[in-house]
């Protein structure tokens, strides 16, 4: 840090002096913390730091992801490294695309309040409300692109007033999009059968028994599509 | 965000913009490319490794990092564990819960094996769940697997190991319809073609993804499959020593519950590792993309137990990890940014080499522009150089930064820098362990019982692999370990387990008077500093 001003944060209650602007996760580090839980990736992805806090004289409830939030003076600050979800057991093979199969593995979507605590917590920014209404309506295309950024960190789940789980029933909308309801890729299947047939195997022999100065050759001399 | 320094600087940046959009840095050949990496790669920098001194591989230099856990004594004290209560007896022991492992977990259980994956973190929390760019496959007509073999081994240096790229390259295609039926969501066209783009080195447009996701939406579509079927898991729960038996097979491992510090015996008739890579060594002091426990535990686990190790002292630099700002340095710009057309350029708003070059040569050409030609920018940390991110936008009109790279506009948005509007300032951040426990193309180690996939393996990339082969990497021998290991086990009788190659290589060390360390570290310790 450049000039390394300091503020206090409470993490769980209790005061520590860590250097301002550096994220939650290295304040707690710098506090004197080695996380087991409440830290993965440290870069955003995992959902393994959910956050919570206040501000001063602030009355609303914040979140972030540990690893992304800046430490801010008077921060009163707690993880949620794990909460307790439930999580339904499908063969995807045999699921077909439709309402049906959304009310029955998680019919608790029909509870939703309409409260937006959801959207209102979700460090990623997504409007979680609203592929849940999606997910409620049958609209599994649109429950499945809005959740495509949810990384499953599990606040939405702690703020839901109706119990319901968002970002499984995400899950279930994106692999039923992904394997029921956008075609199937036909270059690929083509592929996968050629490569069955053993169509490329004299090819990679050949370029498997060929030594350094030959593959260089061909390397710099290939062709490059635009 | 940026200073006002830095905002003087992007304006030289938009000024040569519109004459470089329609410039191309010549590519650089393969003579070269080697100049360049012996001049400027970490790899080749006087006084960055040393010769391990025991073990498969003794004699070796590897990186002190490497060369540090490789000569620690077991985290074990050998006579002090009761192998005779067995808490786990299952015929294939997965370590391990990223994409190699979990892709390993699923087809040892659909052949037929009874499977406990155990893993020091969450199930999912892994290098693969960062990656963003994408995944390699030679599916397109105008494309093909020797195609790929041959970007493969151009970008390894010609070094990889031939059967392994054949494997991968085959593959690849079978690994993306496999994941496809999985509903993984690809970027598609309406029709379902897959849309594809350059990597770093690919002579084809094979980058297969999801958004700047693609390794999230893997890794949860794996881990979603493996719940959906029941594989066992046990989180929090790492191994940190393996067992052999009286045969000189590997026959499980002793797992160390993190939380309540108490120690599991686990019987198996066969162990796949895929622990993953070993970033959180800060090879070289430098920063990195990697997660948290990135750690190196399976290479130590394999070597103590007799495994030859392949290409660990190759690291991969990855050329853009965040220089500024300060609270994410080291992070991942993925690839993609690049693939997309961004140039790189230096101070004066010029570009110094092709931007889709492997990424052992960018980064080399990164660290001579900022360290010899004195025309890097400065950052808190030191130098970095530009990444022209707004050209993505006018190249592919409005909204596709938003749109294609949600994640690292959410990441310097969070900063207050908007990378569709300017340009961000990157330097090279420790990646990748190119090599690993050496493997053959069923994922076998030469010590029985003992498979290995994904980042934990070496071979198949050779000294630097390519954008779009880690996720494919993973998937490929973490299928085959799987498959492998469950046709195995079919046959295995596991003996009396013991411990004896830790005892023996603790004894080793102690003749060679080291004592200080112990490995594997399961997780970094930044406590009382700012780091990581």
């Amino acid at each position: 840090m450049p000039e390394q001003k300091m503020v206090n944060i409470y993490i769980m209650g209790k005061q520590y002096e860590v250097p301002a602007g550096v994220t939650i996760m290295k304040a707690m580090e710098y506090a004197g913390y080695q996380f087991i839980r409440g830290c993965g990736c440290r870069g955003g992805f995992c959902g393994a730091c959910g956050t919570v806090y206040r501000k001063p004289g602030d009355f609303r409830l914040y979140s972030g992801l540990a690893c992304q939030l800046q430490a801010e003076e008077g921060m009163y600050l707690s993880q949620i490294p794990f909460y307790p979800a439930n999580r339904s057991t499908y063969d995807l093979q045999e699921l077909t695309p439709e309402l049906s199969t959304i009310l029955k593995h998680y019919p608790e979507v029909t509870r939703c309040l309409g409260c937006n605590q959801c959207t209102k917590i979700c460090p990623q920014g997504l409007n979680v409300m609203d592929y849940i209404a999606a997910a409620q309506r049958g609209d599994i295309e649109k429950a499945a692109h809005l959740s495509f950024d949810c990384i499953m960190c599990g606040l939405c789940v702690s703020r839901c007033p109706a119990e319901i789980v968002h970002y499984n029933v995400g899950i279930l909308c994106r692999r039923l999009y992904g394997r029921h309801i956008i075609p199937k890729a036909q270059h690929l299947a083509k592929r996968v059968e050629e490569i069955k047939s053993g169509k490329f195997d004299e090819e990679l022999n050949k370029l498997m028994s060929m030594g350094q100065e030959e593959l260089t050759k061909l390397y710099d001399d290939r062709d490059m599509e635009q | 965000m940026y200073t006002a320094e830095m905002l003087e600087l992007i304006k030289v940046v938009e000024q040569t913009r519109e004459r470089r959009m329609s410039e191309s840095f010549p590519r650089i050949n393969v003579e070269t490319k080697n100049e360049l990496l012996r001049g400027y790669h970490p790899d080749y920098m006087d006084g960055a490794m040393r010769p391990v001194q025991l073990g498969p591989n003794k004699g070796d230099e590897l990186p002190h990092e490497h060369v540090d856990i490789l000569e620690s004594r077991s985290f074990v004290d050998p006579d002090d564990i009761d192998l005779e209560k067995i808490d786990f007896d299952v015929d294939v022991l997965v370590i391990g819960g990223g994409g190699a492992g979990t892709s390993a977990a699923i087809m040892a259980a659909e052949g037929g094996a009874d499977v406990l994956l155990a893993t020091k973190l969450r199930h999912g929390d892994a290098n693969t769940m960062m990656a963003e760019g994408g995944i390699q496959a030679a599916d397109k007509e105008n494309d093909s697997p020797p195609i790929h073999y041959l970007d493969v081994m151009g970008g390894g240096g010609f070094q990889n190991i031939p059967e392994l790229v054949a494997a991968l390259v085959s593959d690849a295609p079978i690994c993306i319809e496999w994941l496809e039926n999985f509903g993984a969501m690809f970027t598609k066209s309406p029709d379902g073609t897959m849309t594809t783009i350059h990597g770093g080195g690919t002579s084809r447009k094979r980058m297969h993804f999801a958004h700047d996701y693609t390794g999230a939406e893997i890794m949860r579509t794996l881990r979603d499959e493996a719940r959906n079927r029941g594989v066992k898991v046990i989180e929090f729960a790492p191994a940190v020593e393996l067992l052999k038996d009286d045969q000189g097979q590997v026959a499980g491992a002793v797992l160390y519950n993190m939380e309540t510090e108490k120690y599991y015996i686990c019987r198996a008739k066969a162990v796949i590792m895929a622990t993953g890579g070993s970033g959180r060594l800060h090879i070289n002091e430098s920063p990195t993309t990697n997660h948290y426990g990135a750690t190196a535990d399976g290479i130590i686990m394999s070597y103590r137990a007799g495994a030859k190790l392949a290409f660990l002292n190759a690291t991969q630099f990855h050329p853009t990890g965040v220089a500024f700002p300060e609270q994410v340095v080291g992070q991942l710009v993925t690839e993609k940014v690049r693939g997309l057309g961004a140039q790189l350029v230096n101070i004066e708003g010029e570009q110094f080499i092709y931007p889709l070059e492997t990424r052992d040569a960018v980064s080399s050409a990164i660290i001579r522009e900022c360290r010899e030609r004195g025309k890097g920018i400065k950052v808190p940390s030191g130098l970095g150089v530009w990444l022209d991110s707004p050209m993505i936008d006018i190249i592919h009109g409005k909204g596709t930064v938003q749109r294609e790279l949600p994640a690292m506009f959410r990441m310097f948005d969070n900063f207050g820098i908007k990378m569709d509007e300017t340009p961000i300032i990157i330097y090279p951040t420790l990646h990748y362990q190119n090599g690993g426990v050496l493997i053959n193309d069923k994922a076998e180690t030469e010590v029985p019982g003992l498979y290995i996939a994904g980042e934990c393996s070496g071979g198949v990339h050779g000294r630097n692999r390519l954008m779009g082969n880690s996720l494919l990497d993973i998937i490929v021998f973490g299928r085959r370990a799987g498959m492998n290991a469950a046709e195995k086990v079919k046959n295995v009788k596991v003996g009396k387990l013991n411990l004896e190659h830790a005892k023996a290589y603790n004894e080793e060390l102690e003749k060679l008077g080291i004592n200080e360390r112990v490995a594997p570290i399961l997780i970094p310790d930044y406590r009382y500093k700012i780091s990581g």
